[in-house]
Formats: structure tokens, C-alpha cells, sequence
């Protein structure tokens, strides 16, 4: 591994045990990797191998029980949740399955509200930057359509340029493709190739295996431990992929 | 996150549910109006009460007969109610009492009063000259009776404007007409202006006023009188014409250092005063039984920001996903909730004060919005808007974004 790149995420023997009435239930077991600046890692596992709570914690949205992590150099487990609202605002890029995009509202105004919460950013500013967003996702002609009028990929485009709009360390997906149809899928994960091309760090979380094959790394997660992280050395083009897909009969 | 931005959310929040908004606005609304109907009626009236007391003039000072009636008893010693006689009055008279400038004893009798085949039941006032001054009253046909008319207990009197359309129907000049009280007949010299119904709902014209001799020796037959009408010299000076004419008449009636006074002495100025406080205090009960329905329309406020704060949850994880801390969101929820009751206390505000418009030219009731009362308005607004936005709000800031964003 190269050691002189920039490390993003750090964890240490992170372990998170939930309290499920009188059982304590141990969702992370010691989880320690690294994750280097411009990569694209594949976060996979079943149901209940604690993909979620790992998410979480990378996420700052919780604090591990014991362990340590760093992320971009800050440690996250002394923080408050105030302290971990900003550094979520700063630091990460939330893309999640559902879009989670705000009702009866333009594709502006929601890549606009993380910015919303940076007081150093005036509207203008803020416009200004939700744009480049959105032209980034290619939907530079989608400005002002409202959440409702668009598609799920268009929906799930808004969401990403969302999380890209505060330029963060790392951009978070949670299952962001599973909504989508397969073309819409492919058509998502070129996106973030593109992104993972122009030097972003992307964490994907997800239980769908064909998704690694377009990622650099994937680690697997079985029972609260990694039980795989591998290198991955012949990414798959998405692009290609889109382009060899049936074409649907209607067109 | 700014100031600026979270009235934005808030009225895009309140805007993309404006029915609710505007069900749980109308508490607030007809809360707010209620109270400033109520106000505007109850200083409405105290404003009359108090104009038309003034008119009557506000410098009147009153001598009454007897203790301090205040102090109730049994029932007063028939003698304690003929203290103030013809004597006490000439001796006040002929003393040159420095704040007083006009006074007048006081005979009353009421019964019928006829003229042909008219009649109608009224009262005599046995009054002197001077009464006009002190009632500011103006004789508008014909004269006021004489000092001489009084020397002479002469049968002459002048009539109020009531009593002369009573007896006189037909329009014709009631001066020099005889009429009869109580089968005496008296001479009719004048007509007094008219001065309508005065704030208690009684007719001010509706009298016969003759010379105090006359009513004293040819209708009732007795020698006190029933009280005397003074007026100070300024309405600033009541109080010392009020100690001039108490040393005066406790002289005269040689009362001891330590015996209470016989007659009572009030001023229009005190009437007035407690005549306020009671339209206050009429005042107060209205208000504050409005004010129970704002507090009303403030639950109404709390039950639909806890509904929205629900509906909502998926809103509120993704804002902490992005950034927002509990503090955020709380003013969020607490700006939705003011600007709901504030919006509403806007329309309440407007709405009562036409409401109160409407009230005064339909039912001729007396009203007047105090400014006070509608910055108290928007004040109280605010607070219920805090108040009851609180809960909701804390709730809100209080939701753990993992679960929040999951919630379905």
C-alpha cells in the first residue's frame, strides 16, 4: 500500500455494542482500516454484519463504545453532537438510498441546504455553488425543477450533487443505487466513477457484490469484523457497461 | 445557520400546509380579536362615562345629607337625612368661601305633570339660579326664572326638552303656558337645551327645574334640603373647596373635633374615578375571559407543531445529516410556531379592530383600541408562540438523526 497518500478515515479497533434490553448486542467487533485520499471503497455485507453501524460511525451520526477514529485527523469520539453536526456539515457528503431530497423543493434548494447550516457562505455564494453542483451531475438544465417533477436517477443525481456541494473528505452512499432500475444504476455508478476519476474519496456501503467490480477496494464485513479487504487491481468501467446493456424495447 | 434563512424554512413550511397552518392560526385569531373587541368596548364605554360625567362638569362638588353612606348600618336615623338646612345654605352663602363659585340646595319631588290632556310623569328640581352654571345647562327658548322668582317662591319653572314634547305635541310654544306638578300650577318661562341620555340610560331632559323656595314650601312642605350642588372654582381646586365647605359646615353645625361629619362631601371627579374603576374592572373580566381561548388556541398551536415535527422526522435527520445541530432545528420549529401565532395575532389585530368598528355603528356602542393593547397583543403572541412552540421544538432537536432519516 502506498503509505505517502493522504489518509481520509482512520479507525482503530472500533467496536460499537448496542443495549437490547438486558443483552448487549455487539454490532462492531474491533474494525481497523484505513481509508486513503481518491479512493473508491466498496463497504459490503449481509444484513446484520454491521454495515450500518459502521456506516454510522463514519458518518459521525454515532460514536463507537471503544476504538478510535480519525477522520481527516480529528478524532470523533469526544465529540459532541454539535461538535459532529459540523464536521459532518464540512467534512461528508451523505448520498442515501431514498434521496432523502426535500419535498416541494427545487434541485437548487436542496443542493443548497448543507450550506444552509455554513455560516460562511452568503445566498449568493451558496446559489453560486449549489450550480457548479448540479452542472457537475449533469443537470445544469434541472435548476429550478422541483423534487417531484423529476426522476428517481435525476432525484438521486440532486442528492449527489448535494453532497459534493460542501466539497467534503469523504462523500457517503448508502445503498444509493438500490431504488434505481439497472440502467439508472449504471448511469449512477458512472457518476461516481467520474467523481472517483476527478480525485474524490467515495465510501459506498452496499449488499449488491456486482458494485465492487467498479470500485478500487471493497471490504467485507461479516458479523461485526472485516472478513475481506481487498485491492481491487482491474476496475470495471460503468460507462462500458451502460453501453453494452439491451436497449430498452420502447425507445 | 442564519436568522434569515429559518423565516425562509419557516414560511415555506407554513405555505406548503396552509390549511393546517391557517386551522391552528384561527385559534390565535379569534383569541386576539376577542380581546381587542372586549378592550376596545370596555375603554370605549369608560371614555363615554367618563365624557359624560365631564359635561355634567367636573368640577361639581356634592353635599349630601348623613354619614358616609358607604359605611351602610341598619338603616339611618331619619333626622341624620334633614342636616342640611335652609340656614347651613344661607351661611355658606354669605361667607365668602374662596374656591367655590357657584351653589345651588337641592329640593326633589317626583309625580305627574299635566298640561291639558297631556301628561307625564317627571321630577321637579328645586334649584337656585345658579344651577345652570353649575350643570352647565343652557336655556335655549325663553328665560331662566329670577333671584327674585325665588324670594317670592313664585309658581314659574323651566322645562326640559322631554317634558315640553310630552305636553306640548302638537309643537306649540310651551313659554307662558301653565302646567301643572302635582296639581300646582306652574308657569312655564323656559326651555332647557337639550342634552339627551346621559351613559346610565337616563333621559337628562326629562325635568322641571323651579325656584328651591317654591318646591320647599308649596310642594313638599319641609325645610332641608336634599343635598347642595356646589362647583369649584377649577377642577384643580375641588379638594380645598372640599376642606373650605367642610370646616364651614362642621362649624356651623358645631359638630365636636371628634364627631364624624353629618353630611358627605363628594366630588365629580371621585364618581368619575370610581366609575372608571368599575368599567375597569368590567374590563378586566371580559379580557381575561378572552384571554382563556388564547390559551386555547396556544394547545391548538403545540398539537399541530408536535404533528408536524412527526411528519416531518425524515426532514429533521436529513437536516442533522447535513449539518444541522439540535439548535438549528429547534429554532426552526420555534420560528414556525411564533410566526403562526404572530401572523395570527396580525389578522386577530385587524379583525377586532373591524369587528370593533362594526360593533360601534351597528349597536352605537362606545369603542376605543388602545395602542397598548395591541403591542400587549403581539407581545402575548410571541410568548404563546415560544411557550407552547417550546416543547415541540425540543423535541425535535432531541431526535437521533440515524433513526430520524430511516423513519418511514
Amino acid at each position: 500500500m502506498e503509505e505517502n497518500r493522504k489518509v481520509v478515515i482512520e479507525l482503530q479497533n472500533v467496536k460499537r455494542d448496542f443495549k437490547v434490553g438486558s443483552e448487549t448486542v455487539h454490532a462492531l467487533r474491533g474494525v481497523s482500516f484505513k481509508i486513503y485520499e481518491g479512493e473508491f471503497v466498496t463497504i459490503m455485507g449481509t444484513s446484520g454484519s454491521g454495515k450500518s453501524t459502521l456506516l454510522n460511525q463514519l458518518g459521525c451520526l454515532d460514536t463507537p463504545t471503544s476504538g478510535e477514529y480519525y477522520l481527516d485527523g480529528t478524532s470523533v469520539r469526544e465529540m459532541s453532537k454539535s461538535q459532529r453536526a459540523r464536521l459532518r456539515n464540512r467534512k461528508i457528503g451523505f448520498v442515501f438510498q431514498n434521496y432523502n431530497l426535500l419535498a416541494k423543493t427545487t434541485a437548487v434548494e436542496n443542493v443548497e441546504l448543507p450550506l444552509m447550516y455554513n455560516s460562511s457562505y452568503n445566498a449568493s455564494q451558496r446559489r453560486e455553488a449549489a450550480i457548479k453542483a448540479l452542472e457537475a451531475v449533469g443537470l445544469a438544465d434541472r435548476l429550478e425543477h422541483k423534487s417531484n417533477q423529476m426522476s428517481g436517477g435525476q432525484m438521486q443525481r440532486v442528492a449527489i450533487a448535494r453532497a459534493l456541494v460542501n466539497n467534503p473528505a469523504v462523500i457517503l452512499a448508502d445503498e444509493a443505487t438500490g431504488n434505481l432500475d439497472t440502467r439508472t444504476s449504471f448511469e449512477v455508478l458512472v457518476l461516481f466513477q467520474k467523481l472517483h476519476a476527478e480525485g474524490r474519496t467515495i465510501i459506498f456501503v452496499t449488499h449488491n457484490p456486482e458494485i465492487a467490480q467498479y470500485s478500487s477496494r471493497n471490504i467485507m464485513l461479516r458479523d461485526g469484523k472485516i472478513r475481506e479487504d481487498v485491492i481491487n487491481n482491474n476496475i470495471l468501467s460503468a460507462a462500458e457497461a451502460l453501453a453494452n446493456l439491451p436497449k430498452p424495447q420502447d425507445d | 445557520m442564519n436568522f434569515l434563512n429559518l423565516i425562509k424554512i419557516a414560511i415555506k413550511a407554513i405555505r406548503s400546509n396552509r390549511f393546517r397552518s391557517f386551522l391552528s392560526m384561527l385559534g390565535i385569531i379569534i383569541g386576539v380579536a376577542a380581546v381587542i373587541i372586549m378592550m376596545a368596548i370596555g375603554q370605549g364605554s369608560k371614555e363615554s362615562v367618563r365624557q359624560n360625567i365631564s359635561q355634567m362638569g367636573t368640577n361639581i362638588i356634592m353635599i349630601q345629607p348623613g354619614t358616609d353612606m358607604m359605611r351602610g348600618g341598619v338603616r339611618p336615623d331619619p333626622s341624620s337625612m334633614q342636616t342640611l338646612k335652609l340656614e347651613d345654605y344661607n351661611a355658606l352663602l354669605e361667607s365668602d368661601l374662596q374656591f367655590v363659585s357657584h351653589m345651588s340646595p337641592e329640593v326633589t319631588a317626583s309625580g305627574q305633570c299635566i298640561y291639558g290632556a297631556n301628561n307625564t310623569s317627571t321630577t321637579v328640581y328645586g334649584e337656585s339660579v345658579e344651577y345652570l352654571d353649575i350643570r352647565q345647562l343652557e336655556v335655549t327658548d325663553g328665560e331662566m326664572f329670577t333671584n327674585d322668582d325665588i324670594k317670592k317662591s313664585s309658581k314659574v319653572c323651566v322645562i326640559g326638552k322631554t317634558v315640553a314634547t310630552q305636553l306640548f305635541p302638537d309643537g306649540s310654544d310651551p313659554i307662558g303656558k301653565t302646567i301643572r306638578f302635582k296639581s300646582i300650577p306652574f308657569k312655564v318661562v323656559g326651555v332647557l337645551k337639550s342634552k339627551g341620555y346621559n351613559s346610565f340610560g337616563m333621559d337628562q331632559d326629562n325635568l322641571l327645574i323651579a325656584p328651591y323656595t317654591t318646591v320647599m314650601k308649596r310642594i313638599q312642605a319641609q325645610t332641608y334640603f336634599s343635598s347642595i350642588n356646589c362647583s369649584a372654582l377649577t377642577e384643580e381646586v375641588t379638594d380645598y373647596a372640599i376642606d373650605e365647605l367642610t370646616a364651614k359646615l362642621r362649624a356651623l353645625h358645631k359638630l365636636k373635633d371628634f364627631a364624624e361629619d353629618d353630611f358627605t362631601i363628594r366630588s365629580q371627579q371621585e364618581m368619575m374615578d370610581t366609575m372608571s374603576s368599575t368599567m375597569d374592572m368590567i374590563t378586566i373580566i371580559l379580557v381575561v375571559a378572552a384571554a382563556f381561548s388564547l390559551l386555547v388556541a396556544g394547545i391548538g398551536i403545540m398539537n399541530i407543531m408536535l404533528v408536524s415535527v412527526t411528519e416531518r422526522t425524515k426532514e429533521i435527520g436529513l437536516r442533522m445529516s447535513v449539518g444541522a445541530r439540535g439548535f438549528d432545528i429547534s429554532c426552526q420549529f420555534l420560528i414556525e410556531s411564533i410566526m403562526i401565532s404572530l401572523t395570527g395575532g396580525i389578522i386577530g389585530v385587524l379583525v377586532g379592530y373591524f369587528a370593533s368598528i362594526l360593533c360601534s355603528t351597528l349597536f352605537m356602542l362606545p369603542t376605543s383600541i388602545p395602542l397598548w393593547a395591541i403591542v400587549v397583543s403581539f407581545i402575548v403572541c410571541t410568548v404563546i408562540g415560544i411557550g407552547f412552540g417550546y416543547f415541540p421544538a425540543r423535541k425535535a432537536a432531541m431526535m437521533d438523526p440515524i433513526e430520524a432519516i430511516r423513519y418511514e
